[in-house]
């Protein structure tokens, strides 16, 4: 073994790998907000209704869960040049991000609504609640007790998929990473030192959604 | 003066065949490390459920391959394997990260399906004489099989999909392959959707086919 490891640069530049970080992190919420939106529509049109709006639902939902994550950057990305749109490539990760997550996501809360009874819903409009109630009051903490874990799971995917947008040319953590290994040839330094970071976020995620977990499903 | 646009040919029958050889790869890849990466994680998911020493220091090691980006993975370990002096191509590259990834998440499925079997039936098959070998064959597989299944083809579908990353390390699979077309012809939205509907034809009756059979089971 003749290769001889240099960490300085790697202690040099790890501000700005956690500064990156910082990006990461603000596009895997963002989407996985957008996403919770997307997904929640999506899966209402699933369950509730027919026609166009149903067939685009279901191909949304099958093309997103059916089809690799990079390929759905790499169509925000390249794929919509062809009309004339050109997105920054914040814009290219936080979209394909979020159409892969709406999809996903989407999946769990129909299982989540299905678990739920309809029985439910008659015993609590009977109960003189209107529509709006007996969704918010009744049926949604029921489901959100069913989709905590997926979505936590995805959340943890999102920033992982992330990752992906060092290939269309965005600065968050893998793609400063690239950055700075292709300045300095010191690319396993540097990728072994994002590992470490995508692992920190990994595990500081896990750890608030129990903690929130245990405030938030007491009973 | 002539436009810029003559430089580029346009796409053909041939890039087609083109396409077609390179999902063939991407399907040669992922069934080697679907097949390989399962076998391995039966065994890791069945030493995970032996003992707990084993599960929080084994279980630790796998957690890492799972909350680290593939794309970081495989990047380092190609830039490791030299260093310890082993000459990879990027298949080989490429299908051994693949491997270890999914026997990573195969490790956790099969440890939800022995620990679904239950002790009481172990039990219960031990004292009617079988030997640990024979419990595990003829009563722990057949059952945990059942309770897993659904989610180890969301695992393979998965890496399925995750194959696409490979194409970084340069092995031309049906995502590189579509990116080598798209700098030839500029036609990246024609060619991403024919890359797309290949990767929808693989992956969609797999996934249709375990829903249905999820659905049979559970009734």
């Amino acid at each position: 073994m003749d290769y001889n490891f240099h960490w300085r640069p790697v202690f040099k530049s790890l501000p700005d790998l956690l500064e990156s970080a910082l990006l990461t992190l603000e596009v895997a919420i963002l989407s996985m907000i957008l996403g919770i939106l997307f997904g929640l529509a999506l899966s209402l049109i699933r369950i509730k209704m027919t026609g166009p709006l149903k067939w685009f639902a279901v191909s949304w939902i099958e093309l997103a869960r059916n089809t690799p994550a990079l390929l759905q950057l790499f169509f925000f990305g390249f794929g919509l040049g062809a009309f004339g749109i050109h997105f920054s490539p914040f814009l290219i990760v936080l979209l394909g991000l979020t159409f892969n997550n709406s999809g996903y996501l989407a999946e769990n809360f129909r299982g989540g609504f299905n678990s739920i009874p309809d029985t439910q819903i008659r015993a609590s409009l009977s109960l003189g609640m209107n529509n709006f109630q007996t969704y918010t009051r009744i049926i949604i903490p029921q489901v959100l007790r069913v989709v905590y874990h997926p979505m936590t799971n995805q959340m943890v995917w999102a920033v992982l998929m992330s990752s992906l947008g060092m290939l269309v040319g965005f600065r968050e953590l893998s793609g400063e990473t690239q950055f700075f290994a292709s300045k300095t040839y010191r690319i396993f330094e540097y990728f072994a030192a994002t590992a470490i970071i995508y692992y920190v976020i990994v595990k500081i995620i896990l750890g608030l959604s129990r903690l929130m977990a245990s405030r938030l499903f007491k009973y | 003066m002539e436009s810029p646009s003559t430089y580029f040919s346009g796409f053909n029958i041939n890039d087609l065949l083109y396409l077609g050889e390179a999902a063939l790869r991407t399907l040669w890849i992922s069934f080697w490390a679907i097949s390989i990466g399962s076998f391995i994680g039966i065994f890791l998911g069945l030493a995970l459920s032996v003992s707990r020493v084993i599960a929080y220091t084994l279980g630790a090691v796998l957690d890492v391959f799972r909350s680290v980006p593939l794309i970081i993975q495989l990047v380092l370990f190609f830039n490791f394997a030299p260093i310890i002096g082993l000459r990879l191509n990027p298949f080989e590259a490429g299908l051994i990260v693949l491997i270890v990834y999914t026997s990573a998440y195969v490790a956790n499925v099969a440890r939800g399906g022995i620990e679904a079997v239950g002790i009481p039936m172990r039990r219960a098959a031990r004292s009617l004489g079988m030997t640990y070998w024979q419990d595990l064959r003829y009563v722990v597989w057949p059952i945990g099989l059942r309770a897993v299944f659904p989610a180890w083809v969301g695992v393979a579908l998965g890496v399925l999909k995750d194959s696409a990353l490979v194409s970084i390390l340069g092995y031309i699979e049906l995502l590189k392959a579509s990116q080598i077309l798209m700098t030839r012809t500029q036609e990246a939205i024609l060619i991403l959707s024919i890359a797309g509907a290949f990767y929808f034809a693989l992956s969609y009756p797999i996934s249709y086919y375990a829903t249905r059979l999820e659905q049979r089971w559970s009734e």
